[in-house]
């Protein structure tokens, strides 16, 4: 298996939309992406790319400018809606499933000239942290094939870091693009709630799900995020506040920015060569003439316990839509009732972790334990949103944490659900708050990437871009030591 | 909270999901498992605490309730699993069983 660093596979340096689609293809050939070797990629059609690259390569010879993306080979995970190739959510419940729609997002990276090579594997409808519940089987990290490439988007951020494509759409309910991100060595991006339209994300949990993207560097994330953000009337959640130049906004001065380090993001138990990671980046953003100061979010340690009372309450909703009815599966039970119908459906249908977390969210929704549970969640969520209006008020412009407390483990190694849970443990607030974050490679542990995470205030993406693309800049090659 | 194997067998009738048997053991531990995790929220002092039920202070937006046509690129029948007459086919419900005919 080649090495997914090496240089020389980068398919923007192509000539035309079509070498580099080819380019894309024979990368994903060679770090063998399929199901045989990292099983990152799930759906492809080398074809369908080609007349979609040669189309592109068309327009821009006759003079149209095909788009900022023009010729851009891209990933999208498996649970964004796509004209081409199925949208299964990394579930049997969807297999062979074509949507007949396809998503704004992913209508906003073709209008502007990109081209999907692939859908990328995930956790079966993105509940997950290692892409190991996916009904298609586990993917592997590019960088060390016996460890996890995190999740649930870990196949969009495996096909950055395997050089397939450099720049792939994941989607975010509790850290599904930072934490793949960080243990893959490759820039993700949470965007504030409403920030990107969801109408084609397939739903998991509503008040949290949003779109984010995955790049090989920060310069490439931004303009992803460029391309597919802003309104959409299609999706009632979409807010209406114009989209910053982020590409352009990403070269400012970082200088008397006040990034907060939060004291519950460095606990005495947090891994010392993660720690140590950290503080160079903090001391390179001094040098930069950033002020860093200690803060405190002292609601922190209850994310969890919150985000997975929501999430599962959320998705066993959600979820409620796949029934054998309308699309999907569809198994008859014995008796050959509608019961029999829906049940068997389900049960076959629906792997482990989402049949565990839909019961855990129908439990905590069920009468006797609404309040105790689902609406003291909802309380607790305010105070952890209000950690962070408190210090972003307290003129604080970004935060700055680890994006996860270890590196990729490996497969099979997070056995307990409760225990894979705890993955999310510095991410899954910036769900619950709806606040933008990014995280980026900040340095290795044994060969294995660490990630640095930038959270900024509410649709003030460009604030964390500048200050992640400075970081990048004066990092350098120590982000790969 | 201890759940009970009957606390999952309800929820799972709930959620209409069939559970083999020799799963209950293990889906019955780990529920009560993940939800003792959850008791330290009990601890925590929420009095006039507002519940947030999403992250917008704005609230939901409203629009007038119409809007263009989205045609569906594919017809239903490509991929639902049972159609007549441009109709869903299910299997019929328990209490009409004696009415006669399956409905597919």
């Amino acid at each position: 298996m080649s090495n997914a660093s090496e240089p020389g596979h980068d398919p923007a340096a192509a000539r035309s939309a079509e070498e580099a689609v080819v380019r894309s293809f024979d990368r994903m050939r060679d770090v063998r992406a399929g199901p045989e070797g990292l099983n990152i990629i799930l759906w492809s059609d080398r074809e369908q790319a080609l007349r979609d690259a040669r189309d592109v390569d068309a327009r821009a010879a006759s003079g149209t400018v095909p788009g900022p993306l023009a010729g851009v080979p891209v990933v999208v995970k498996d649970n964004i809606a796509t004209r081409t190739l199925p949208t299964t959510c990394g579930s049997k419940m969807l297999e062979g499933y074509v949507s007949p729609y396809e998503a704004t997002v992913a209508r906003r990276l073709r209008e502007a000239g990109a081209i999907l090579v692939a859908k990328a594997n995930m956790d079966e409808f993105a509940m997950g942290s290692s892409t190991e519940f996916s009904a298609y089987g586990p993917a592997r990290n590019p960088l060390c094939p016996a460890r996890v490439p995190g999740g649930s988007s870990g196949g969009s951020a495996a096909a950055v870091a395997a050089g397939i494509v450099r720049i792939a759409l994941g989607s975010e309910t509790g850290g599904s693009v930072r934490q793949p991100a960080a243990f893959c060595g490759v820039v993700g991006v949470k965007p504030t709630y409403g920030r990107v339209s969801r109408y084609g994300l397939v739903a998991f949990a509503s008040s949290l799900d949003q779109v984010g993207v995955l790049g090989a560097s920060v310069d490439d994330a931004a303009l992803a995020l460029e391309v597919i953000a802003g309104h959409d009337p299609r999706d009632s959640t979409s807010a209406t506040e114009p989209v910053p130049r982020y590409q352009d906004e990403a070269r400012g001065d970082i200088r008397e920015l006040v990034i907060g380090v939060p004291t519950e993001y460095f606990p005495d138990s947090l891994n010392a060569d993660i720690r140590a990671r950290c503080e160079r980046a903090l001391d390179a953003f001094k040098r930069l003439g950033a002020r860093v100061r200690e803060v405190s979010l002292p609601h922190t340690a209850l994310a969890i316990p919150v985000y997975y009372i929501i999430a599962p309450a959320e998705a066993s909703s959600n979820l409620a839509r796949f029934d054998g009815v309308r699309y999907g599966i569809r198994m008859n039970g014995d008796g050959g009732g509608l019961r029999e119908m829906y049940e068997q459906t389900r049960a076959r249908g629906f792997g482990p972790e989402v049949t565990r977390r839909i019961l855990l969210g129908t439990y905590v929704l069920s009468a006797g334990y609404y309040d105790a549970y689902y609406r003291k969640a909802q309380e607790v969520r305010t105070l952890i949103a209000t950690d962070f209006h408190d210090v972003f008020d307290d003129e604080v412009d970004l935060l700055f944490t680890p994006t996860t407390p270890t590196t990729a483990f490996e497969l099979g190694a997070r056995a307990e659900p409760y225990e894979m849970y705890l993955n999310d443990i510095f991410t899954a607030t910036v769900n619950l708050a709806g606040v933008p974050a990014i995280s980026l490679p900040i340095g290795r542990v044994d060969g294995l990437p660490v990630g640095g995470q930038l959270i900024a205030s509410h649709f003030n993406e460009e604030r964390m871009f500048r200050a992640a693309y400075a970081l990048e800049r004066v990092l350098g090659e120590e982000a790969r030591q | 909270m201890a759940v009970s194997r009957d606390d999952v067998l309800h929820v799972a009738s709930l959620a209409r999901i069939a559970i083999d048997e020799e799963r209950l053991p293990e889906l019955t531990t780990q529920l009560s498992t993940i939800l003792s995790h959850m008791e330290i929220l009990a601890q925590v002092s929420t009095e006039g605490v507002t519940p947030s039920v999403g992250v917008g202070d704005a609230g939901l937006p409203l629009r007038e309730d119409a809007g263009p046509k989205l045609p569906l690129a594919e017809p239903l029948d490509r991929f639902a699993p049972a159609m007549r007459d441009g109709l869903l086919l299910v299997p019929r419900l328990a209490t009409h069983e004696d009415a006669g005919g399956a409905a597919e």
